[in-house]
C-alpha cells in the first residue's frame, strides 16, 4: 500500500474525467449513525424503493444499508455461503483483508480514492464462499442525508470460485439533502468459473456531486455484468468503472442515463481484455434533455483472440445541452477484433408519426419512443429484477414536458 | 350520402420534386374505393398525405374529412377524427413492444391482444414493433393494431402483397371486419381507400369504384372490377 504521505499529496490530483470537485467545499462532517431496526416502518423507505431497494426484502438475499458514513442496517438473509459486513468488521475478522484492501484500486488515483482511504472509509463487505450461487440478488442501499456533507464509502465484493452473486445497489440522496458529495470506493472481485451481476440505480440532488470510483477483477471463464442507471437530475456525476478480465471471461456493461437541463453526466466504463478469448460488451444509452452528458467506452484489447464490442446511443430531445460519445478501441497485439458504434441525435420523425397515427399525441410517442429506448428492448444480461425496477422507474420518469 | 373525405386539386411534394400532381377524389360514408396504378405513380404517396405523414409536403388544393379541413392538422389529430392508416414499408420502432403501442392507442387495446391469434400474432405482442417483421407479419401486426384502433377511414396500402396464399384469407378476412365494422344488413358505414395490384383484396371487401393513378393524376375511374380486367388485358398504357 502507497505510504500515507502520497496519498494526501494524491488530495490534489483531479480526477481523470469530468468537472473537478472542491472537496473542502464539502466541510459539514457527517458523523452520526443512524439506526434502522425495521426497514418497512422506516421514514427512509421510499428513499430506498425510489432506486429499486424493496423494505420487505421479499425475494431478496439480504439488506446493507449505509446512511451518510454509517451502516444503518444489515439483515443478510442467507446462512451458507454469503457473508455480508461491514468493511470496518471484515478488516478485524480477517486480518486487514491483505488480498482485496486497496488492492484493484490505487487510493493515489485522485482526490476521491485518496479521500475515501485517509478518512478510513467504511462500507459493505460482501463474500460468496467458492461453491455457491446466491439465488436471490442482495440488495445495498447508501443514503446521503446531509447536507455540504461527503460520504466516503468503502465497498469490497468477493465473488469465489465456482460462485454467483446478483447485486443491486440503490444510491439516493435523503429528505432535504441536495449540495453534498457521494464517494464511492468498490473494489469487485471475481474468482474463476463464477459470475456477478452489479447493477446500480441512482437518484440524486439536483447539486449533488457523485464520483463513484469501481475497479473489478475477474478470473478465469467467468462473467461480470455492470449495469448503471440515472434517470433523474444530478449536479454532477462522473463514473468510469474499470474490470480487467482472464482468460475466457467476459463483461458486460449497461448504462442508461437522462441528462436534465443543469445537469453534468460524464459516465462509461473501461473493459482490459487481458485474458486469452475474453471478451465484453459495453452499450451506453442516454438522453439529453439540455444537460451535458459524455458516454465513453473504452476496451484495451492485450490477448489473443480477446472481442469485443462497444455502443453509444443518444437520443437528444432538446437543445442547449451537449453530447459526446467517445467510443475508444486500444489493441496491442494483432489477434483482437473490436468493433464500436456510435449515433447521436434526435428520434426519426417517421418513428413518431407512425405511433402518432394511432392516436397518440406527439409528446406520448416521444416518451413512448424514449423509453424504448432506455430499456433498449432487449438488452442482454439484464436480471428480470432490475429489468422490473428499470421499467417502473422508465415509467416514472420525466421525459416530455 | 355524406362526403366522407374531398381530397381536390392535391398537388404534394416530397424529397423536392412534385409527386401529386393536381388529384380530386370523393369517397362517401360506408363507400370503398381501390386505387390501381403502375410502381411509382404517386398511390402511396396519396395516402400518406392523406394520413399527414411530414415527409409530404402539401403545395396546393385542400384534404377535407368529415367537412373539416385537415389539409395542416397533424398525423395524431387525424387519427382521432377517425382516420386509419396501413403502410406498405412501416418503420422499425426500436424498443417498443406491439402490444403496448396496442394497448396505449385503444381502450379496447387489450380485448384486442386477447383476439391476436385470430392474426396469428399472439407470439410478436412482446417483440418491438415490425423489428425483424416479415413481410406477411407486418400485413397482419397492421391489421391488428387496426382493429384495436377501429378507424372510420382505412387506408390500406397494398394490404395482400407478399401474402402467401394460405395467409391471404386471413388477411382479406381482417380487412372484410374492418370495412364492415357496425355494417347494418350488409350497408356499411366505414369508409375505405385501398391500393392493390393484383385485385386479390377485392374477393374481400366488396369495393364500390376503382380509381387508376398514372405520374400523379388520377386518370381513370369506374367499376373495380371493369378497370381491373381493363389493366389485365391492356397493361396501364404506354410507358414513358
Ligand atoms: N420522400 C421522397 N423523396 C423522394 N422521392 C419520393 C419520396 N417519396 C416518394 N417519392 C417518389 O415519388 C414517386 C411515387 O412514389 P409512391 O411511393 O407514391 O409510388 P406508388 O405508386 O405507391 O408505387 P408502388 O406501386 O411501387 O408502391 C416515386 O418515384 C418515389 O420514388
Ligand atoms: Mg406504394
Amino acid at each position: 500500500m502507497p505510504d500515507s504521505q502520497s496519498v494526501r499529496q494524491a488530495l490534489e490530483k483531479k480526477g481523470a474525467y469530468g468537472k473537478d470537485l472542491d472537496l473542502d467545499h464539502y466541510d459539514v462532517e457527517a458523523k452520526e449513525t443512524v439506526e434502522i431496526d425495521d426497514l418497512q416502518k422506516s421514514d427512509y423507505k421510499r428513499y430506498m424503493e425510489n432506486v429499486g431497494i424493496v423494505a420487505d426484502e421479499i425475494g431478496r438475499s439480504g439488506t446493507l444499508m449505509f446512511i451518510d458514513n454509517n451502516p444503518s442496517h444489515c439483515s443478510p438473509k442467507v446462512q451458507e455461503g454469503l457473508e455480508v459486513m461491514t468493511t470496518q468488521q471484515a478488516l478485524k475478522k480477517y486480518d486487514g483483508l491483505k488480498d482485496h484492501f486497496w488492492k484493484a484500486m490505487d487510493p493515489t488515483k485522485d482526490k476521491y480514492t485518496a479521500k475515501t482511504y485517509l478518512e478510513d472509509g467504511n462500507g459493505y463487505f460482501v463474500r460468496v464462499k467458492s461453491g455457491y450461487h446466491i439465488k436471490y440478488p442482495l440488495q445495498t442501499c447508501m443514503l446521503l442525508n446531509t447536507e455540504k456533507s461527503t460520504q466516503n464509502v468503502h465497498n469490497i465484493v468477493i465473488v469465489e470460485d465456482n460462485a454467483s452473486l446478483e447485486m443491486l445497489t440503490g444510491c439516493s440522496t435523503a429528505h432535504h439533502t441536495n449540495d453534498a458529495l457521494h464517494v464511492g470506493v468498490s473494489e469487485i472481485y471475481v474468482g474463476d468459473n463464477s459470475s456477478l451481476t452489479f447493477s446500480m440505480i441512482h437518484s440524486w440532488g439536483k447539486d449533488t456531486g457523485v464520483r463513484p470510483r469501481t475497479s473489478t477483477v475477474v478470473g478465469k471463464n467467468s462473467h461480470y455484468t455492470n449495469n448503471y442507471v440515472i434517470l433523474n437530475p444530478v449536479g454532477s456525476l462522473q463514473s468510469f468503472p474499470v474490470a480487467t478480465l482472464g482468460d475466457d471471461s467476459s463483461a458486460t456493461y449497461n448504462t442508461m442515463c437522462i441528462a436534465h437541463e443543469n445537469s453534468d453526466i460524464d459516465t462509461g466504463g473501461m473493459v482490459n481484455l487481458n485474458g486469452r478469448r475474453s471478451r465484453a460488451e459495453i452499450m451506453s444509452r442516454s438522453i439529453s434533455m439540455g444537460g451535458k452528458m459524455v458516454a465513453r467506452g473504452r476496451m484495451v484489447g492485450n490477448a489473443p483472440e480477446a472481442k469485443g464490442h462497444l455502443e453509444c446511443r443518444s437520443i437528444i430531445l432538446k437543445d442547449g445541452g451537449t453530447t459526446l460519445a467517445i467510443p475508444e478501441l486500444e489493441a496491442h497485439i494483432a489477434d483482437v477484433e473490436m468493433t464500436h458504434e456510435a449515433a447521436v441525435g434526435k428520434i426519426a420523425r417517421d418513428q413518431i408519426e407512425y405511433i402518432m397515427s394511432r392516436g397518440l399525441s406527439e409528446d406520448d410517442a416521444v416518451s413512448m419512443i424514449v423509453k424504448g429506448f432506455l430499456s433498449g428492448g432487449n438488452i442482454n444480461g439484464l436480471p428480470a429484477e432490475l429489468q422490473k425496477e428499470l421499467d417502473e422507474a422508465i415509467a416514472k420518469a420525466n421525459v416530455g414536458d | 350520402m355524406t362526403d366522407m373525405l374531398k381530397i381536390a386539386d392535391l398537388h404534394v411534394e416530397a424529397g423536392g420534386r412534385e409527386i401529386l400532381k393536381g388529384v380530386d377524389l370523393t369517397i362517401k360514408e360506408g363507400e370503398t374505393a381501390v386505387l390501381f396504378g403502375p410502381n411509382g405513380s404517386g398511390k402511396s404517396t396519396l395516402l400518406a398525405s392523406i394520413m399527414g405523414y411530414s415527409t409530404m409536403t402539401v403545395t396546393q388544393g385542400t384534404i377535407t374529412f368529415m367537412g373539416t379541413d385537415i389539409t395542416e392538422l397533424p398525423v395524431d389529430e387525424r387519427a382521432k377524427l377517425g382516420i386509419g392508416m396501413m403502410m406498405q414499408r412501416p418503420p422499425n420502432i426500436f424498443g417498443v413492444k406491439l402490444g403496448d403501442l396496442i394497448k396505449a392507442s385503444s381502450d379496447n387495446g387489450e380485448a384486442v391482444i386477447q383476439e391476436a391469434q385470430d392474426f396469428k400474432m399472439q407470439n410478436f405482442i412482446d417483440r418491438e414493433i415490425n423489428v425483424g417483421f416479415s413481410g406477411g407479419e407486418i400485413k397482419r401486426s397492421e391489421l391488428l393494431q387496426l382493429t384495436a384502433q377501429r378507424p372510420e377511414f382505412i387506408l390500406l396500402d397494398e394490404p395482400e402483397s407478399g401474402v402467401d396464399l394460405e395467409n391471404i384469407d386471413l388477411i382479406g378476412q381482417k380487412v372484410h371486419d374492418l370495412l364492415f365494422r357496425e355494417a347494418e344488413n350488409g350497408k356499411r358505414h366505414v369508409s375505405s381507400l385501398v391500393i392493390t395490384h393484383t385485385g386479390q383484396i377485392m374477393d374481400y371487401i366488396d369495393a364500390d369504384c376503382g380509381y387508376v393513378m398514372k405520374k400523379g393524376h388520377i386518370v381513370k375511374s369506374g367499376r373495380p372490377d371493369g378497370i381491373l380486367k381493363d389493366i389485365r388485358e391492356n397493361g396501364y398504357g404506354e410507358e414513358e
